[in-house]
């Protein structure tokens, strides 16, 4: 269930998340997963769609393009921008994820906010 | 009987002399054959020594024909024995000691020495050749940080030596006489390309410098050059070229000029008398790269049995350099200014790539490699078959696009050279497939040598086993994953070599940059093992079992297993667990398999908690590494026990607690063969008997049952443990 969260919300000190790593937030009612990509963060509901593993403690990869974070349980791949499953299947499965951004130094995360695949092939959840 | 077999003497026990003799013993096994060698190491591969230099491979990995060839073939080694003499009358041949072997037959493989130029204070302490073995070792022991080591000789030889300095840790410089590197096989321009890459390297590069003296005492101090300049040294190399070994022959009467002079079918002046290698001069032209040396040793050996057929024909000369990370490739000519002669250029300043490829009437007479060679076997072969290219002339450099990735074996004519070292044919490995089943590269090698010189066809070979056998499985060389297209071996030569500390340089140099789970915790122990702790750590390439010592379960908490070397705890230890367990209401407590306990659906916000009030060590329950040493109650309790596998266990697992391996490692320690802790089926075990320890290794009680094998069996606890420890 998510919040009635409006917009942008105040997470965390950038530097709290280091490169590449994942940490696990709850907000309003949502577990969500952010992580730091370098570049960018980015933020998703933090349960693995398989068998709900916490996918903040994944490794950041990459599928075909799309960076992934790879679940801990089952080594489920999810791609981090919209949420869906890339490994084993490309199936509909998928989470939600939640545009995120970094204003002086903060790490925000939009709840109302819903992206969808960057490639076009699945449309985000 | 022996007495009637004909007589086969040998001067030279290097990879020329050896490699023929294995082509006569294909032809005929009649002959009576004694090897000399002035060297008192078996045959090896004199080519890899500069991976021996550079820390890649030891001395054993290159040996090409151990001891038991030798005697297999019942041929009489004497080894460390330099032939002074060859009495042609007699026909005798004179060793060291006075020994005087008779000959029917002679073949002199007596190699080259390194060229030594007129420079004053030559025989100063701290100045080498580098040409053999002992050579290297010298070289090995000598080198080191803080030393400033300087090479003479820019070409092949010295840039390898070079390398393997700088890699063990030397201060070095390359002083070169001529106006570029490699200037035998690389035009200037691939020569200034070469030396940005060797100072990359954190070489550096002096050319056009005439060594003039050598400075210091008794010991090198430095070098003055033509100019009046001069720089610091203590270790000086010199690879200023080779000389053939000629004066035994000489001495003996034969025809010499350069080289020991030899026709078509490799004889001497001599009838009696062959000569094979870098010592021989044929045409006119003597010899430095081996892959020619082979091809002559296939005619003679021909010849020698009688089976005298096609004349050795030197082919286009090919040079590879064999430094990680630095591609030069060169065959043929290098020199474009002749007339009629075509260049065809691509250069990228900015990837330190450059190809230059000279072609004659259509036809490729040349070419030039470097930062990226990944075509010489194409370019090599165009050159030998002087294939005419009027029709691909389009794409010469760049490939048509699509159709031909890198090189289509399929492409390739049965003819082709797949291996240039062993003159290896496409068609001889399809043979071997399918006449002797061979089936991996290993019996590959075995089978045809191929890819046993350089070893740069390697991948070839490969290809081509793959597309021949069905379900060809890789000797266990297996690349990591896709993010890194390497193996294990591969990756840990690259990471030692090129000096790579983090996970992220790694995957931003050798592969895709970001990695996936499979290969970033692989990375990360490689990294960690290869600088022993020395590298710069990574949490975010780590699972996160080894990120937070803890146990990952499948709703997301934690397992957190304390180290309880030799299952053995204390009152104290049990009080301060139990204290835990209550204040983070830990759901289950539990007593593992492998003796210890288990505390069970930690959250993950409580492990820095937990672990602080436990203040004691992780067992590493998660660990690619040492997980525990299990062990029985032994012989300070059990009235069965004969040894003290408690004490002994205990000290085992102190020694290699929080040590790194591939796979998870999991010992145990019994004090009889009734075997209450399993030690027959764990990694390493030791099983007490009365009076000795059994060392058992190889044991597994997974997915698969596997009874561990007797390494040794040993007298006291100490060795039994340093057994385990050497073998771990």
């Amino acid at each position: 269930m998510i919040p009635a969260a409006t917009g942008w919300v105040r997470v965390t000190a950038a530097a709290d998340i280091p490169p590449r790593e994942g940490r696990a937030v709850r907000l309003g009612g949502a577990d969500v997963a952010i992580f730091n990509l370098g570049e960018r963060f980015v933020a998703i509901e933090n349960r693995c769609p398989h068998r709900g593993g916490p996918l903040a403690d994944g490794i950041v990869s990459n599928h075909d393009g799309a960076i992934t974070v790879t679940c801990p349980l089952h080594n489920w791949r999810i791609c981090l921008e919209s949420g869906t499953v890339r490994k084993p299947t490309t199936g509909p499965a998928c989470r939600r994820s939640y545009p995120a951004k970094v204003e002086d130094g903060v790490v925000l995360v939009d709840l109302r906010g819903i992206n969808t695949d960057p490639l076009g092939e699945h449309p985000g959840c | 009987m022996s007495e009637a077999r004909e007589r086969l003497v040998v001067i030279g026990n290097g990879m020329a002399g050896v490699a023929c003799v294995d082509q006569i013993l294909k032809h005929t096994t009649a002959f009576d054959i004694t090897i000399f060698g002035d060297e008192t190491h078996v045959n090896y591969n004199r080519i890899l020594l500069s991976s021996v230099l550079a820390g890649e491979k030891e001395f054993e990995d290159i040996v090409l024909n151990d001891i038991d060839w030798y005697r297999r073939h019942g041929i009489r080694a004497r080894l460390g024995v330099r032939v002074e003499a060859i009495d042609r009358l007699a026909r005798t041949v004179t060793g060291a000691g006075g020994s005087v072997t008779p000959y029917d037959k002679l073949i002199i493989a007596t190699g080259s020495s390194a060229f030594v130029p007129p420079i004053s204070g030559i025989g100063k302490g701290g100045v080498f050749v580098w040409r053999t073995m002992d050579d290297t070792r010298q070289l090995v022991a000598l080198s080191g940080q803080g030393i400033k080591a300087v090479v003479i000789g820019g070409g092949l030889l010295g840039l390898e030596a070079a390398r393997g300095l700088q890699v063990r840790g030397c201060d070095v410089t390359v002083v070169h006489l001529a106006g570029h590197l490699m200037e035998r096989q690389l035009d200037a321009t691939g020569g200034s390309y070469l030396t940005r890459k060797m100072n990359a390297l954190g070489i550096n590069v002096l050319t056009g410098r005439y060594t003039q003296a050598i400075l210091g005492g008794s010991h090198v101090e430095g070098l003055r050059f033509h100019d009046g300049s001069e720089i610091e040294a203590n270790l000086v190399v010199i690879a200023a070229g080779i000389r053939p070994n000629v004066s035994l022959a000489k001495q003996a009467g034969l025809q010499v000029d350069r080289g020991i002079v030899v026709n078509d079918h490799l004889e001497t002046s001599d009838p009696r008398i062959f000569a094979v290698g870098e010592c021989t001069e044929h045409r006119g032209q003597i010899f430095g790269l081996v892959a020619p040396l082979f091809e002559q040793g296939k005619v003679l050996a021909a010849a020698i049995t009688g089976n005298r057929g096609a004349a050795f024909e030197a082919s286009a000369p090919a040079a590879k350099l064999k430094i990680m990370g630095v591609d030069v490739f060169s065959a043929g000519e290098c020199d474009d200014s002749k007339p009629g002669a075509q260049s065809i250029r691509y250069e990228d300043p900015a990837l330190g790539i450059y190809k230059k490829l000279i072609l004659q009437e259509d036809r490729l007479i040349g070419a030039i490699l470097v930062g990226d060679a990944s075509d010489d076997h194409r370019y090599f072969d165009w050159i030998r078959t002087k294939k005419d290219l009027a029709k691909d002339r389009r794409y010469l450099l760049t490939p048509p696009p699509a159709a031909d990735s890198g090189f289509d074996v399929a492409q390739m004519a049965d003819s082709e050279t797949v291996c240039g070292c062993l003159g290896v044919t496409k068609g001889a490995i399809i043979q071997a497939v399918h006449e002797h089943g061979v089936c991996s590269m290993a019996q590959l090698k075995d089978r045809t040598r191929a890819s046993s010189g350089c070893g740069s066809c390697g991948q070839l070979c490969k290809s081509l086993l793959q597309a021949v056998v069905p379900g060809f499985a890789e000797d266990k060389v297996k690349a990591l994953c896709d993010c890194v297209a390497f193996s294990q071996d591969q990756l840990r030569e690259m990471i030692r070599t090129q000096q790579l500390k983090s996970v992220q340089d790694v995957l931003d140099i050798y592969g895709n940059s970001i990695g996936c789970e499979v290969c970033k915790p692989a990375i990360s122990y490689l990294v960690d093992v290869i600088w022993c702790g020395g590298h710069q750590e990574d949490r975010s390439a780590r699972f996160i079992n080894d990120r937070v010592h803890a146990n990952i379960q499948k709703d997301g908490t934690f397992s957190v297993v304390p180290r309880m070397r030799g299952g053995v705890t204390t009152p104290a230890e049990l009080r301060r667990i139990a204290d835990v367990a209550e204040k983070y209401n830990v759901p289950m407590v539990k007593v593992t398999g492998s003796q210890r306990i288990d505390l069970l659906g930690i959250r993950k916000e409580d492990l820095p908690g937990v672990w602080a009030d436990l203040d004691m060590p992780s067992g590493q329950a998660y660990a690619k590494g040492l997980r525990m040493v299990k062990t029985c109650v032994g012989s300070e309790f059990c009235r069965f026990g004969t040894q003290d596998s408690i004490a002994a266990g205990v000290e085992l697992e102190k020694r290699l607690e929080n040590l790194f391996t591939p796979h998870k490692t999991k010992l145990a320690v019994v004090g009889c063969p009734r075997n209450c802790a399993e030690a027959t089926v764990k990694d390493i075990g030791l099983v007490g008997q009365d009076g000795s320890w059994q060392v058992v290794v190889g044991g597994a009680a997974g997915k698969g049952v596997r009874k561990a094998d007797l390494l040794v069996t040993v007298e006291s606890t100490d060795e039994a443990l340093e057994s385990a420890e050497l073998f771990f």
